[in-house]
């Protein structure tokens, strides 16, 4: 069944969801890729604060193309979630409630995800047209300098994701290639 | 003897690189029709649904299909007897990626040093492709590749004696590593033979052979039917979220090798494996 949730949200909410479900996003988000990923790193390796406040929120993994005039943003799909896994760790022991990328995550990723009842979901790669609809309005708030890599604040509206890796772990990609999710 | 100026060179490239960011070619377009009629999952058909609706969208409102538009690969097949006036044809050739990513829209994703990692900001320089031919025309293909399923390509050195079941091994291992990672359903490159580096051009250049021409060597089409089966009953399905449509085509080019290798290349591409192809 659909579910309709709005972000940032809290734990409770993110233990409600379990993978396989098709959740529609609202709410304020954040992108970050590689780039901004390792600035981020440095920047708390360096005692900084953070270009925003992680608790409670997502980061969707993501580059926009340039938007046309009158467009809040060009296309905008998610990338591949395992370049950021190195990072990803830290930034759920800040409080991260959940992330929206594609594509498989490493053990230490999951046990994060574990341990602070976080929630992975993925968006469909590839429909960065259709996506970029949900998105209602785009702002750099940090790193500018790197272009499509910057730390972008998203307004979105029913944004839609797969929930891939629930609070307890489960992986829906491993759990379909075991031939173990057969209602789906 | 033919002369071609080099300007038309990067006007054509300029048109391809918006082409193929916006709309998938015929070949393409109808194994994902196909891939639409025949996927059973529930969640399967529901991200292949979006990404019906993304390709519509895409088409009509001129937002790129995939955020990610590539590092342009170009193969260049020029015949021996044409001339280029007016210029440095790479020069052209880039050029033409530099006006298509900023006119149309495209992001820039390449950086000018792979460890500096400083984005060029025009999406140049492009990885460009000689091959000399027979005749006065030049067959331009620009094919670019995103690198959510480029970083799940691999290349095998298998000995002989792995043989053809080491050749299938090696591919669906690329594939089962490759898994949702790769936006799929995916197409599948392979290279078999050549040196290291002949077969990973092979397996780059059998993705923009059209989807539905299989082989025309009888071994090699067998080949491609059987190991299409086996990708597709792995379960990965659209999106790696399940179903039996995880590959719309593989196709694999061969070349002679040496008596003590047999190299394997394995390039993934996503479902939209863009390509658009000119002759001039």
């Amino acid at each position: 069944m659909d579910k309709h949730i709005n972000v940032p949200f809290s734990k409770e909410e993110a233990k409600k969801l379990k993978i396989g479900e098709y959740v529609y996003l609202s709410g304020t988000i954040y992108t970050a890729r590689d780039a901004a990923h390792k600035r981020m790193d440095e920047a708390l390796n360096n005692e900084e604060e953070l270009p925003f406040n992680i608790e409670g929120n997502i980061i969707y993994y993501m580059g926009p193309s340039p938007a046309r005039e009158g467009r809040p943003i060009g296309s905008a799909g998610p990338t591949t979630a395992s370049r950021m896994d190195k990072y990803t760790p830290r930034l759920l022991d800040m409080g991260m409630i959940g992330m929206v990328g594609k594509g498989k995550r490493t053990d230490a990723v999951k046990d994060a995800v574990i341990r602070n009842g976080a929630v992975y979901f993925a968006a469909v790669g590839g429909a960065g047209a259709l996506l970029s609809k949900a998105i209602i309005s785009s702002e750099v708030i940090a790193y500018d300098d790197l272009g499509t890599e910057a730390i972008r604040k998203l307004e979105i509206k029913d944004f839609p994701v797969i929930v891939v890796m629930d609070s307890e772990g489960n992986d829906l990609y491993k759990a379909v290639t075991a031939g173990m999710q057969k209602r789906i | 003897m033919r002369e071609i100026n080099v300007s038309d060179i990067t006007s054509n490239i300029k048109e391809m690189c918006i082409e193929a960011a916006h709309f998938l070619s015929g070949d393409m377009s109808r194994a994902f029709n196909a891939a639409v009629e025949n996927e059973s999952s529930e969640l399967g058909k529901k991200v292949l649904s979006q990404l019906k609706d993304n390709l519509k969208i895409a088409g009509e409102e001129m937002i790129p299909i995939c955020q990610d538009t590539g590092m342009a690969v170009v193969f260049m097949e020029i015949g021996q007897d044409l001339h280029f006036t007016g210029g440095n044809l790479e020069e052209a050739i880039n050029e033409g990626v530099r006006q298509g990513y900023k006119e149309g829209y495209l992001r820039k994703s390449v950086v000018s040093d792979p460890i500096e990692r400083i984005n060029t900001k025009d999406n140049t320089p492009a990885v460009i492709h000689y091959n000399i031919v027979l005749g006065e025309k030049v067959k331009i293909t620009v094919a670019p590749k995103g690198f959510g399923s480029e970083n799940m390509s691999r290349i095998f050195m298998l000995k002989p004696a792995d043989g053809i079941e080491g050749v299938k091994n090696a591919v669906l291992t690329a594939v089962r590593d490759a898994g949702p990672n790769a936006c799929p359903p995916m197409v599948v490159g392979v290279g078999i033979g050549g040196t290291f580096e002949k077969c990973a051009i092979l397996a780059k250049k059998a993705l923009t052979r059209p989807v539905d021409m299989p082989s025309d060597i009888p071994y090699v089409k067998e080949l491609e039917c059987e190991l299409l089966d086996r990708i597709n009953s792995m379960g990965i399905g659209p999106g790696g979220l399940g179903g039996k449509i995880t590959a719309m085509a593989i196709n694999i080019e061969t070349y002679a090798t040496h008596i003590a290798g047999l190299p394997v290349a394995v390039n993934i591409c996503c479902h939209v494996n863009r390509h658009a192809v000119r002759e001039l």
